[in-house]
Protein backbone atom coordinates (compact mmCIF):
# COMPACT_ATOMS: atom_id res chain seq x y z
CA UNK A 1 0.00 0.00 0.00
CA UNK A 2 1.59 3.05 -0.75
CA UNK A 3 1.29 5.84 2.31
CA UNK A 4 -1.50 7.63 0.97
CA UNK A 5 -3.85 4.98 1.37
CA UNK A 6 -2.62 3.89 4.87
CA UNK A 7 -2.94 7.43 5.89
CA UNK A 8 -6.69 7.31 4.38
CA UNK A 9 -7.59 3.92 6.52
CA UNK A 10 -6.23 5.41 9.56
CA UNK A 11 -8.17 8.79 9.48
CA UNK A 12 -11.16 6.43 8.15
CA UNK A 13 -11.34 4.53 11.44
CA UNK A 14 -9.83 6.90 14.05
CA UNK A 15 -11.18 10.49 12.43
CA UNK A 16 -10.58 12.73 15.35
CA UNK A 17 -7.77 10.80 16.75
CA UNK A 18 -5.46 11.51 14.20
CA UNK A 19 -4.45 14.99 14.40
CA UNK A 20 -2.27 15.83 11.29
CA UNK A 21 -0.82 13.41 8.28
CA UNK A 22 1.93 13.91 5.94
CA UNK A 23 1.79 11.47 3.00
CA UNK A 24 3.77 13.25 0.35
CA UNK A 25 6.59 14.70 -0.42
CA UNK A 26 10.62 12.89 -0.45
CA UNK A 27 10.86 11.77 3.35
CA UNK A 28 9.06 9.47 5.72
CA UNK A 29 5.22 9.88 5.66
CA UNK A 30 3.85 10.43 9.10
CA UNK A 31 0.76 10.79 11.17
CA UNK A 32 0.17 12.57 14.36
CA UNK A 33 -2.15 10.81 16.82
CA UNK A 34 -3.19 12.12 20.05
CA UNK A 35 -1.04 10.48 23.00
CA UNK A 36 -4.59 9.16 24.74
CA UNK A 37 -5.25 6.94 21.39
CA UNK A 38 -2.14 5.72 20.46
CA UNK A 39 -2.74 2.34 21.60
CA UNK A 40 -5.61 1.53 19.84
CA UNK A 41 -4.42 3.02 16.40
CA UNK A 42 -1.44 0.75 17.09
CA UNK A 43 -3.38 -2.23 17.62
CA UNK A 44 -4.93 -1.40 14.57
CA UNK A 45 -2.32 -0.73 12.33
CA UNK A 46 -1.09 -4.43 13.83
CA UNK A 47 -4.40 -6.57 13.54
CA UNK A 48 -5.88 -4.86 10.43
CA UNK A 49 -5.77 -7.34 7.26
CA UNK A 50 -4.67 -4.54 4.47
CA UNK A 51 -2.29 -2.74 6.92
CA UNK A 52 -0.73 -5.83 9.00
CA UNK A 53 1.65 -3.58 10.45
CA UNK A 54 3.55 -6.36 12.65
CA UNK A 55 7.35 -5.24 13.44
CA UNK A 56 7.76 -2.14 15.52
CA UNK A 57 11.46 -1.06 13.88
CA UNK A 58 11.64 2.09 16.42
CA UNK A 59 10.41 4.16 19.06
CA UNK A 60 12.28 7.22 20.15
CA UNK A 61 11.93 9.93 22.35
CA UNK A 62 12.14 13.27 21.01
CA UNK A 63 12.30 16.94 22.67
CA UNK A 64 11.68 19.49 20.35
CA UNK A 65 12.56 22.42 22.73
CA UNK A 66 10.06 24.69 24.63
CA UNK A 67 8.52 22.35 26.79
CA UNK A 68 7.12 19.87 24.01
CA UNK A 69 8.62 16.20 24.09
CA UNK A 70 7.34 13.68 21.79
CA UNK A 71 7.51 9.70 20.72
CA UNK A 72 8.15 8.85 17.50
CA UNK A 73 7.09 5.12 15.78
CA UNK A 74 8.55 3.90 13.02
CA UNK A 75 6.30 0.89 11.92
CA UNK A 76 7.33 -1.73 9.20
CA UNK A 77 5.52 -4.38 7.67
CA UNK A 78 7.13 -7.61 6.99
CA UNK A 79 3.81 -9.33 4.83
CA UNK A 80 2.96 -6.15 3.18
CA UNK A 81 6.31 -4.45 2.53
CA UNK A 82 5.33 -0.95 3.80
CA UNK A 83 6.60 1.41 6.16
CA UNK A 84 4.89 4.32 8.07
CA UNK A 85 5.33 6.63 10.84
CA UNK A 86 3.44 7.64 13.60
CA UNK A 87 4.53 10.93 16.29
CA UNK A 88 3.04 11.53 19.24
CA UNK A 89 2.93 15.12 21.34
CA UNK A 90 3.19 15.52 24.69
CA UNK A 91 4.18 18.20 27.09
CA UNK A 92 6.59 18.31 29.89
CA UNK A 93 4.11 19.36 32.54
CA UNK A 94 2.27 15.97 31.26
CA UNK A 95 4.49 13.86 29.80
CA UNK A 96 2.51 10.82 29.78
CA UNK A 97 1.57 8.71 26.78
CA UNK A 98 -0.44 5.23 26.51
CA UNK A 99 2.07 2.19 26.79
CA UNK A 100 2.75 0.10 23.24
CA UNK A 101 4.06 -2.70 25.10
CA UNK A 102 1.24 -5.07 24.98
CA UNK A 103 1.14 -5.11 20.88
CA UNK A 104 4.90 -4.98 20.05
CA UNK A 105 6.67 -6.50 22.26
CA UNK A 106 10.11 -4.95 21.92
CA UNK A 107 8.31 -1.20 22.94
CA UNK A 108 8.79 -2.49 26.69
CA UNK A 109 12.39 -1.84 26.54
CA UNK A 110 12.60 1.45 24.33
CA UNK A 111 10.05 2.51 26.34
CA UNK A 112 12.37 2.17 29.21
CA UNK A 113 14.98 3.92 27.30
CA UNK A 114 12.86 6.88 25.99
CA UNK A 115 11.50 7.40 29.81
CA UNK A 116 14.96 7.18 31.10
CA UNK A 117 16.59 9.49 28.64
CA UNK A 118 13.57 12.08 28.02
CA UNK A 119 11.30 11.34 30.53
CA UNK A 120 7.85 10.17 29.18
CA UNK A 121 6.28 8.20 31.10
CA UNK A 122 4.32 5.50 29.63
CA UNK A 123 1.08 4.48 31.54
CA UNK A 124 0.12 0.46 31.37
CA UNK A 125 3.97 -0.16 30.85
CA UNK A 126 4.31 -3.38 33.23
CA UNK A 127 7.96 -2.56 34.44
CA UNK A 128 8.98 1.47 33.85
CA UNK A 129 12.43 1.83 35.56
CA UNK A 130 15.55 3.30 34.27
CA UNK A 131 17.47 1.04 32.04
CA UNK A 132 20.73 2.51 30.99
CA UNK A 133 21.03 5.03 34.15
CA UNK A 134 22.04 3.79 37.92
CA UNK A 135 18.23 3.65 39.68
CA UNK A 136 18.94 6.50 41.82
CA UNK A 137 20.17 8.93 39.01
CA UNK A 138 18.53 12.59 39.19
CA UNK A 139 16.92 14.07 35.58
CA UNK A 140 16.82 12.74 32.35
CA UNK A 141 20.06 13.48 30.16
CA UNK A 142 18.46 13.94 26.55
CA UNK A 143 16.85 16.61 27.40
CA UNK A 144 17.95 20.16 26.12
CA UNK A 145 17.97 21.67 29.16
CA UNK A 146 19.85 19.06 31.06
CA UNK A 147 22.99 20.17 33.79
CA UNK A 148 25.31 17.66 34.70
CA UNK A 149 25.29 17.21 38.42
CA UNK A 150 28.66 17.61 40.27
CA UNK A 151 28.57 14.94 42.56
CA UNK A 152 27.09 11.06 41.93
CA UNK A 153 27.61 9.03 45.20
CA UNK A 154 31.10 11.17 46.58
CA UNK A 155 32.22 10.95 42.46
CA UNK A 156 33.01 13.78 40.98
CA UNK A 157 31.16 13.98 37.38
CA UNK A 158 32.58 16.79 35.15
CA UNK A 159 36.16 16.71 34.05
CA UNK B 1 64.27 -19.34 33.31
CA UNK B 2 67.06 -17.05 32.77
CA UNK B 3 67.55 -15.92 36.28
CA UNK B 4 67.71 -19.40 37.47
CA UNK B 5 70.15 -20.77 34.97
CA UNK B 6 73.34 -19.38 35.92
CA UNK B 7 72.76 -20.30 39.71
CA UNK B 8 72.76 -23.85 39.23
CA UNK B 9 75.66 -24.55 37.44
CA UNK B 10 78.10 -25.92 40.30
CA UNK B 11 75.92 -26.55 43.40
CA UNK B 12 72.04 -25.97 43.68
CA UNK B 13 72.08 -23.52 46.39
CA UNK B 14 70.88 -20.03 45.32
CA UNK B 15 71.56 -16.97 47.90
CA UNK B 16 69.58 -14.31 47.73
CA UNK B 17 68.04 -11.69 49.67
CA UNK B 18 64.32 -12.09 50.79
CA UNK B 19 62.76 -9.25 49.02
CA UNK B 20 64.60 -10.74 45.85
CA UNK B 21 62.79 -13.78 45.90
CA UNK B 22 59.43 -12.16 46.73
CA UNK B 23 59.40 -9.93 44.73
CA UNK B 24 60.94 -12.06 41.51
CA UNK B 25 57.98 -14.72 42.66
CA UNK B 26 55.15 -11.76 42.57
CA UNK B 27 55.91 -10.71 39.30
CA UNK B 28 56.42 -13.98 37.55
CA UNK B 29 52.97 -15.07 38.17
CA UNK B 30 50.82 -12.16 38.17
CA UNK B 31 47.38 -13.27 37.66
CA UNK B 32 44.64 -10.90 36.52
CA UNK B 33 41.49 -10.17 37.11
CA UNK B 34 39.69 -10.12 34.32
CA UNK B 35 37.88 -6.65 33.62
CA UNK B 36 37.21 -5.97 30.42
CA UNK B 37 34.66 -3.05 30.14
CA UNK B 38 34.59 -1.74 26.75
CA UNK B 39 36.63 -1.85 23.61
CA UNK B 40 39.67 -2.13 25.29
CA UNK B 41 38.76 -5.41 26.34
CA UNK B 42 39.17 -7.02 22.52
CA UNK B 43 43.12 -5.56 23.08
CA UNK B 44 43.79 -7.42 25.97
CA UNK B 45 42.26 -10.55 24.94
CA UNK B 46 44.29 -10.05 21.63
CA UNK B 47 47.22 -9.68 24.24
CA UNK B 48 46.03 -12.72 26.05
CA UNK B 49 46.10 -15.05 22.81
CA UNK B 50 48.39 -16.91 21.35
CA UNK B 51 50.31 -13.66 18.73
CA UNK B 52 51.25 -11.96 21.88
CA UNK B 53 50.89 -13.82 24.49
CA UNK B 54 50.04 -13.02 28.22
CA UNK B 55 50.57 -16.64 29.33
CA UNK B 56 54.16 -16.34 28.79
CA UNK B 57 54.69 -13.82 31.61
CA UNK B 58 52.36 -16.06 33.78
CA UNK B 59 49.50 -14.07 33.25
CA UNK B 60 46.37 -15.37 33.29
CA UNK B 61 43.26 -14.40 33.97
CA UNK B 62 40.68 -15.50 36.87
CA UNK B 63 37.32 -14.79 37.13
CA UNK B 64 37.02 -14.00 40.93
CA UNK B 65 39.24 -10.72 42.54
CA UNK B 66 39.70 -12.98 45.66
CA UNK B 67 42.15 -15.25 43.61
CA UNK B 68 43.82 -12.49 41.54
CA UNK B 69 47.14 -9.82 41.75
CA UNK B 70 46.12 -7.17 39.36
CA UNK B 71 43.11 -5.72 37.72
CA UNK B 72 43.43 -4.54 34.37
CA UNK B 73 40.69 -1.73 34.33
CA UNK B 74 40.39 -1.99 30.53
CA UNK B 75 37.18 0.64 28.74
CA UNK B 76 35.08 2.93 30.23
CA UNK B 77 34.08 3.12 33.24
CA UNK B 78 30.62 4.50 33.61
CA UNK B 79 29.05 6.13 37.10
CA UNK B 80 26.87 3.10 37.19
CA UNK B 81 29.94 0.58 37.23
CA UNK B 82 32.12 2.80 39.44
CA UNK B 83 30.33 1.13 42.75
CA UNK B 84 31.05 -2.17 41.61
CA UNK B 85 35.05 -1.52 40.63
CA UNK B 86 35.12 -0.25 44.28
CA UNK B 87 33.75 -3.05 45.88
CA UNK B 88 35.50 -5.44 43.51
CA UNK B 89 38.52 -3.53 44.21
CA UNK B 90 38.07 -4.01 47.78
CA UNK B 91 37.87 -7.62 47.85
CA UNK B 92 41.02 -8.07 46.17
CA UNK B 93 43.70 -9.36 48.55
CA UNK B 94 47.17 -7.91 48.83
CA UNK B 95 49.45 -7.34 47.33
CA UNK B 96 47.35 -5.99 44.42
CA UNK B 97 47.78 -3.95 41.66
CA UNK B 98 45.96 -1.81 39.24
CA UNK B 99 46.40 -0.98 35.40
CA UNK B 100 44.86 1.40 34.26
CA UNK B 101 44.50 0.73 30.06
CA UNK B 102 43.23 3.02 27.35
CA UNK B 103 42.13 6.33 27.67
CA UNK B 104 38.73 5.85 28.49
CA UNK B 105 40.33 4.73 32.60
CA UNK B 106 43.07 6.93 32.20
CA UNK B 107 40.85 10.42 32.29
CA UNK B 108 37.42 9.74 30.80
CA UNK B 109 39.17 9.54 27.12
CA UNK B 110 36.77 10.78 24.61
CA UNK B 111 34.06 11.21 26.79
CA UNK B 112 35.90 14.04 29.11
CA UNK B 113 33.71 16.93 27.82
CA UNK B 114 30.17 15.64 27.40
CA UNK B 115 30.00 12.10 28.99
CA UNK B 116 27.99 13.15 31.93
CA UNK B 117 27.53 8.99 32.76
CA UNK B 118 31.34 8.44 32.44
CA UNK B 119 33.91 8.76 35.75
CA UNK B 120 37.00 10.76 34.38
CA UNK B 121 39.66 8.23 34.94
CA UNK B 122 39.13 5.48 37.26
CA UNK B 123 41.83 6.51 39.72
CA UNK B 124 38.90 8.85 41.39
CA UNK B 125 38.12 5.61 43.27
CA UNK B 126 40.72 3.41 43.22
CA UNK B 127 44.77 3.87 43.56
CA UNK B 128 46.21 2.96 39.93
CA UNK B 129 49.81 1.82 39.94
CA UNK B 130 50.67 2.30 35.64
CA UNK B 131 48.53 3.90 33.25
CA UNK B 132 49.00 2.61 29.72
CA UNK B 133 47.74 5.53 26.90
CA UNK B 134 45.98 4.79 24.00
CA UNK B 135 42.30 4.34 22.44
CA UNK B 136 43.03 0.98 22.14
CA UNK B 137 46.72 0.55 23.07
CA UNK B 138 48.22 -1.83 20.71
CA UNK B 139 49.06 -5.18 22.69
CA UNK B 140 52.57 -4.33 22.56
CA UNK B 141 51.55 -1.55 24.79
CA UNK B 142 49.91 -3.51 27.17
CA UNK B 143 52.95 -5.42 27.87
CA UNK B 144 55.19 -2.66 28.10
CA UNK B 145 52.68 -1.44 30.92
CA UNK B 146 52.89 -4.94 32.26
CA UNK B 147 56.60 -4.81 32.07
CA UNK B 148 56.78 -1.66 33.96
CA UNK B 149 54.51 -3.45 36.64
CA UNK B 150 57.28 -6.03 36.85
CA UNK B 151 59.69 -2.97 37.30
CA UNK B 152 58.15 -1.25 40.39
CA UNK B 153 57.48 -4.71 41.98
CA UNK B 154 61.05 -5.27 41.23
CA UNK B 155 61.79 -2.67 43.38
CA UNK B 156 59.53 -2.95 46.36
CA UNK B 157 61.16 -4.17 49.90
CA UNK B 158 59.39 -5.43 52.44
CA UNK B 159 60.71 -3.11 54.60
CA UNK B 160 58.41 -0.27 53.40
CA UNK B 161 54.97 -0.33 54.24
CA UNK B 162 52.61 -1.62 51.61
CA UNK B 163 50.27 1.62 50.86
CA UNK B 164 46.55 0.26 50.11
Amino acid sequence: MIPQEISDALKAKFGDAILEVKSDGVFDPWAKVAPDRIKDVCLFMRDDEALQFDSLMCLSGVDYTGGKLGVVYHLHSTKKDHKFTLKVDVTVENPHCQSVESVWKTANWHEREAFDMIGIVFDGHPDLRRILLPDDWEGHPLRKDYQVPEYYQGMKVPY
Amino acid sequence: MGLLDQRFENSNIIITSADNLLNWARLSSLWGMQFGLACCAIEMMATGASHYDFDRFGVFFRGTPRQSDVMIVAGTVTLKMATRIKTLYDQMSEPRYVISMGSCSNCGGPYWEHGYHVLKGVDRIIPVDVYVPGCPPRPEALMEGLMKLQEKIRNESLAKKQTA
